[in-house]
């Protein structure tokens, strides 16, 4: 079942039917969540205008450590049962989790600022955020160091899965360590604790978020099983133009590209 | 409007959080549709030669 779900082609055209309404869902959640958060919400009678910041760092901390949860779960399912889409998925995962990260330490500075009288702190939130800051550069730079696709796959999640441990590390850090940071507001017991006024315009940017990580994760691992079929067609290619002895050469090689465009056609 | 990008005496916190992540989402964006859209394409094209190769 799992593995009828992560064919290929499957995903392409799974993907292709709902990349129209994601764009859409993404454009519409974005364009009513950003008037809201800057024209339509109240200004915090304590934080002023600066707490509209939480509209785009709140929701960018969570892409950061999803695209990671994302990440580790297709690296473990990489691992396990080698499947060519769990790998894509991963490697098509970092770049978009690195990015909200970067955004959510940059935002998370801005407010900072005003409210903390300080860019930065050395406590467990704002470290822990680093740390995955850095996972994710260290994943991106795995894959590109090593050639060849198995290992560079092999040991980016092996790597992806030690990180791992940072997850919930960043989740309970404002709960285990005395903090800067607030505590949870939103995802807590008891409910959220914040007023609906603010709690609406920080709920759709939510969905306009995951709706757009949603929607980039598909094109890049469309990317990624499209650059591969690309390569695995050009090693075809100089193979047969080579004659036979070529194709000796690389028996594994080529298996497996075989296989790749099997499922791909 | 003079007071709405003001921002309470925060503009110069607000307005850079908002335009870095909407420069990131955009440009993140745009980079992922091109890069599938163009590697897709290839990837059909050299199908497409090879199939033809394979017939003659």
């Amino acid at each position: 079942m799992m593995h009828r779900f992560a064919n290929p082609t499957r995903f392409v055209r799974l993907a292709d039917r709902m990349l129209p309404w994601l764009f859409i869902v993404t454009l519409g959640s974005f364009a009513v969540g950003l008037y809201m958060a800057l024209i339509t919400s109240p200004p915090d009678y304590q934080q002023g205008d600066s707490v509209r910041i939480m509209y785009v760092h709140a929701p960018s901390a969570w892409m950061g450590l999803f695209g990671y949860m994302v990440l580790a779960g297709a690296s473990f399912a990489s691992l396990v049962w080698r499947h060519p889409l769990a790998d894509a998925a991963a490697k098509a995962s970092a770049p978009i989790g690195a990015a909200f990260t970067g955004l959510a330490l940059l935002t998370g500075s801005l407010w900072g600022q005003p409210m903390w009288g300080t860019w930065w702190v050395w406590d467990a939130r704002l470290t822990s955020m680093l740390v995955l800051f850095f996972l994710y550069l260290g994943y991106m730079a795995l894959w590109s160091a090593i050639e060849d696709r198995q290992k560079a796959s092999k040991a980016a999640a092996i790597l992806a899965l030690v990180g791992a441990i940072n997850v919930p590390i960043i989740k309970f850090s404002v709960d285990w360590w005395n903090t800067l940071h607030q505590p949870a507001s939103i995802m807590r017991q008891g409910g959220p604790s914040m007023d609906s006024a603010m709690l609406w315009p920080l709920g759709i940017m939510f969905v306009a978020f995951n709706a757009y990580y949603a929607m980039v994760l598909m094109w890049r691992i469309k990317a990624e099983l499209a650059a591969r079929k690309i390569e695995t067609l050009r090693y075809n290619q100089a193979a047969r133009q080579e004659g036979p002895a070529a194709r000796q050469e690389g028996p594994a090689a080529r298996q497996e590209g075989q296989a790749v465009l099997e499922e791909g056609s | 409007m003079s007071e709405f990008l003001h921002m309470g005496g925060y503009a110069v916190f607000v307005w850079p959080a908002y335009v870095a992540v909407m420069g990131v989402v955009v440009i993140l964006g745009i980079q992922s549709w091109r890069s599938q859209k163009t590697l897709t394409a290839e990837a059909a094209r050299l199908k497409q030669t090879m199939g033809e190769e394979e017939q003659h």
